[in-house]
């Protein structure tokens, strides 16, 4: 849908659109992801509902130019509910070669491309592979609105009175390009300015620079001839509430602060840098007057063995870290699983194997988290399914943790933790508060580490308790006292009553809902950062008049109870992820259910399309 | 409001666990136990306060037989899982029970982090120079050419020297004793309990299963005196059954081996400085071994410097000082945000 109508001075069209993809790309020393970051903000707080998808390569500055180092960022901005950045690019910027080669796929046909007509010089067009210059080749980009604008030499032009060396001059291009990008899309530039302002309070030469070449980016775009129209996205219809925009891991930190507040201890942050989990540690190493205490250890075993030490003195205590640091935390999570101590590991979840893909999505680690500890070794396993959801999952996941006395994996993913999207500040006092098991259970006035109440769940008892001083260990132990015991029965009876207690707490997470009919031909079930593509590809098949509904899995292990039954509604079953079909096999094995897959491994999230199609074709082969 | 602040006192039976001890007949862990159940009741501090944290090994069996709290954890971690339990709760006096396996094999990394972060821990290195647990192979500590199950020809590695290892991570603490020498090992056990800091300590432990008598040069009654000097603050280094001989530095700037008398007097001698904050009397002290020169045995090395948990700290108060007490309706309404 679209109304058009003519406004201004300058004669330029003005067009209303519901949903708007833009995609800011070029060298990953461009300022890419600020640009996007930033456009995200203004669109956030005008109101539109955001979803935003940051792509940028593992080297922090590959050699300049080449199609390695193309960083790029993508965000969708809409009127109504969106759930993805979106499958297709309305507007693409492209700041060199590289970036126009990598990108232009992914621009719809009869789409805006702006590029930087300054970057198309011989050296940079070499480096991309390009034999002679694209922008010469009318053919060749025929299928879209192509824009030229030679934003280097505009940028050095709009700031040449300020006295910059040419390269400090050259870098505040990515500001001429929002400037222009903000005008295309009657942007307020205000929380921009307000940021350059803040950003080089210390440089005050580098906020006039940032600012004039942002107002040079839009006066270009109010007196260029050659664009005619800007366009209108109004803002979207949210619950009633206060906003804020927040990535995946803002949303975790904040989660794990809540979660120490509501349950009244010290919050304690265990973790080694790895990408994309390292942001969780900045954030919360800015919130020490949080009662937070952060800890970078010396490797990844350090890190979860600190928060295994920092848990059994009696904090609320976390690590997170991605697939490889994950692999190396298995024993702890073993230890703490038969010392039964609540700590929360996050895994922030990136191809692999090995050091595989740092800075792409995937969901490859679901059976390493769900099996990969020696012995019989359950634990609990949730996956946030937003940025936003983070927030609440990071809570849930201490809850179980310090309810069940047991270490609990949070499944996130790198699309979830640095994409964002608009999140409703909660009012604290709606915060569910996380009661902490720590009563002194004693018999014949000795006390007893492992006496458990009716959810089998031990005793928190911390040291400094006069009284209670006693030994835990990863041997095998006695229930009740502790004390180490090797005998086969006692092995067989601790191993069940360890297994049953995590399956216990399906009775005390919510029951799986659908979106959709309650029954019928297809259900679709999802886990985390695949939500909104696939909540938008059955929305819309529904509204097609297909049969399907859609199951998301928020709680991993155990199920929901009730996931048994519901998966028999339904005459088919497809399980999209972005693996080779690891909830597939756990599905299929834990319910016999034939489970059909669609899987991709390509380091990006799905497109609502990809989705779709296959949902169309199981469907009517029905 | 009067409030009753008188400890217990407390005896070495009080830090008794009620579990059987399963280590072999004769084993020098027995002793290391005992001293340290003598050496706790002088602290001063409550029973409760007191946590024990070890790895694996024979060794690290030692806080199931100790009644304060404690964990038996996993291989080499014990030092990364101390910092934790010191971070979480910097008012609990917190001990390290480790192997030479333990700490310089499979946890050399923590052992080093710890040391030089100067965690304030107490860190006791059993170091018998073989894994008996797994019984019976080489271990990082292992002279050369020690014939094993698993070097049936002998060694090939070069062996670690623990104290050296310390003092390069500048552990603000190290020392070394013996698990037989009762009045010794209590001396160092206390030193290091009262030590604000890392506080490392070496024991020479008998393994008298797989490798006996390794230490006998330095626990034997009628030799240890010939082998060994004890180190005290301030004082020449002085050793022999007789106190006549004395160690110097030669013109090299080599220790050497000198008789007292004939020439050679107490100030010729080389002077022990554990306050030293320059580490190279620590190193060259460390580097003496037998049978080539007699061994120190006792404090090479303390120094004080602020603790990392003291630190950490400083820095929470710091922020709270300046930002107040942590609103989480202040923090999440930080930044832009909109109202719909």
């Amino acid at each position: 849908m679209s109304t058009t109508d003519v406004s201004g001075a300058n004669g330029k069209i003005s067009e209303q659109l519901d949903a708007v993809v833009i995609r800011f790309c070029g060298d990953s020393g461009d300022g890419m992801q600020l640009a996007g970051t930033q456009f995200t903000n203004v669109s956030a707080v005008f109101g539109n509902d955001v979803s935003t998808l940051p792509d940028f390569p593992a080297e922090i500055r590959a050699p300049a130019g080449t199609l390695g180092g193309v960083s790029g960022f993508q965000i969708c901005f809409s009127s109504s509910d969106i759930y993805t950045p979106g499958d297709e690019v309305d507007t693409l910027i492209a700041m060199n070669p590289a970036a126009l080669k990598t990108n232009v796929a992914d621009l719809k046909r009869g789409g805006t491309l702006i590029v930087n007509e300054d970057a198309f010089e011989k050296s940079n067009l070499s480096k991309a592979g390009y034999d002679s210059n694209p922008l010469d080749d009318e053919e060749a980009l025929a299928a879209y609105q192509l824009q030229k604008v030679p934003m280097t030499s505009l940028t050095r032009d709009a700031v040449a009175e300020l006295g910059l060396s040419p390269r400090e001059a050259e870098r505040c291009k990515n500001f001429f390009a929002m400037g222009l990008v903000y005008w295309l899309y009657q942007r307020d530039a205000t929380p921009t300015e307000e940021w350059v302002k803040s950003k080089f309070a210390k440089k005050p030469e580098l906020v006039e620079a940032n600012l004039k070449a942002l107002h040079a980016g839009y006066n270009y775009g109010i007196t260029t001839e050659a664009i005619t129209v800007h366009y209108r996205v109004d803002p979207a219809e949210l619950p009633a509430g206060k906003y804020r925009k927040v990535t995946g891991n803002e949303a975790l930190a904040f989660g794990f602060v809540t979660a120490a507040r509501l349950a009244g201890k010290q919050l304690f942050y265990g973790g080694y840098p790895i990408t994309p989990a390292s942001d969780i540690l900045h954030e919360l190493s800015k919130l020490k007057n949080f009662n937070v205490v952060t800890f970078q250890a010396e490797d990844e075993i350090a890190a979860i063995t600190s928060v295994i030490g920092a848990s059994f003195a009696g904090d609320l205590a976390i690590t997170a870290s991605s697939g490889p640091g994950i692999a190396l935390k298995g024993e702890g999570m073993g230890l703490a699983a038969i010392m039964e101590l609540p700590l929360v590991v996050v895994d922030v979840q990136r191809g692999g194997p090995s050091t595989g893909l740092p800075t792409k999505t995937e969901q490859s680690d679901l059976y390493m988290c769900m099996f990969g500890r020696n012995g019989d070794c359950p634990m609990p396993l949730v996956a946030p399914a937003t940025p936003a959801d983070c927030f609440e999952m990071a809570q849930e996941a201490l809850r179980i943790a310090v309810e069940f006395m047991t270490p609990v994996l949070l499944l996130s993913d790198g699309y979830i933790a640095n994409g964002a999207e608009p999140w409703k500040i909660p009012e604290i006092s709606s915060l569910t508060p996380i009661p902490v098991v720590q009563e002194n259970t004693q018999t014949d006035g000795e006390f007893m580490p492992y006496l458990r109440n009716e959810k089998k769940t031990r005793p928190w008892v911390i040291p400094g308790t006069p009284g209670c001083e006693h030994r835990v260990g990863g041997l095998e132990k006695s229930d009740v006292t502790g004390n180490v015991n090797y005998s086969p029965e006692n092995h067989q009876y601790m191993t069940t009553l360890r297994a049953e207690k995590i399956a216990g707490i399906a009775d005390f997470i919510p029951e799986q809902t659908v979106e959709g009919p309650e029954s019928g031909d297809l259900l679709v079930i999802s886990w985390g950062g695949t939500y909104g593509a696939v909540r938008t590809a059955v929305k819309q098949s529904v509204a097609e008049g297909l049969s399907v509904a859609h199951a998301h899995l928020r709680y991993l292990n155990p199920f929901p109870r009730n996931l048994g039954e519901l998966i028999k509604k339904y005459k088919k079953v497809l399980i999209p992820e972005l693996n080779t079909g690891q909830l597939r096999l756990i599905i299929r094995g834990t319910y016999l259910a034939d489970a059909v897959g669609l899987n991709k491994v390509q380091g990006k999230p799905f497109l609502i399309s990809e989705v779709k199609q296959k949902i169309r074709e199981m469907v009517k082969e029905n | 409001m009067s409030v009753d602040v008188t400890l217990p006192v407390l005896s070495p039976k009080d830090f008794a666990s009620d579990q059987e001890i399963r280590w072999c007949p004769r084993c020098g862990d027995y002793s290391i136990l005992a001293q340290m159940k003598k050496v706790l009741p002088t602290l001063g501090i409550p029973k409760e306060k007191f946590v024990f944290v070890s790895g694996i090994g024979c060794s690290s069996r030692f806080p199931y037989y100790m009644d304060t709290y404690g964990m038996h954890s996993i291989h080499g971690r014990a030092p990364a899982i101390a910092t934790g339990v010191k971070l979480a709760n910097p008012d609990l006096q917190v001990w390290v029970i480790t192997g030479d396996g333990d700490s310089l094999s499979i946890g050399g990394n923590h052992f080093m982090h710890v040391l030089r972060r100067n965690v304030d821990l107490k860190v006791i290195m059993f170091n018998n120079q073989i894994y008996g647990l797994t019984k019976g192979q080489y271990s990082p500590t292992s002279p050369t050419g020690t014939k094993t199950k698993s070097t049936p020809f002998g060694s090939v590695d070069r062996p670690l020297n623990p104290l050296s290892v310390a003092i390069g991570a500048r552990a603000t603490f190290a020392a070394r004793s013996v698990d037989v020498d009762i009045k010794h090992l209590c001396s160092v056990l206390e030193r290091a309990a009262h030590h604000k800091g890392s506080a490392f300590v070496e024991v020479y432990q008998d393994c008298n299963v797989f490798n006996s008598g390794a230490f006998e040069f330095a626990s034997k009654k009628d030799q240890k005196e010939e082998n060994v000097i004890y180190l005290e603050h301030g004082k020449p280094l002085i050793f022999g059954k007789n106190r006549d001989k004395g160690v110097r530095l030669n013109s090299h700037d080599q220790p050497e081996v000198v008789e007292l008398g004939k020439g050679v007097t107490e100030d010729d001698l080389l002077f022990h400085d554990e306050k030293s904050e320059d580490m190279n009397l620590a190193f060259l002290l460390a580097s003496m071994r037998y049978p080539e020169m007699p061994e120190p045995m006792g404090v090479f090395r303390c120094v004080e410097h602020p603790t990392y948990n003291d630190a950490v700290y400083s820095q929470v108060e710091a922020a709270t000082e300046r930002n107040g007490e942590g609103d989480l309706e202040a923090l999440f309404n930080t930044g832009d945000t909109w109202t719909v």
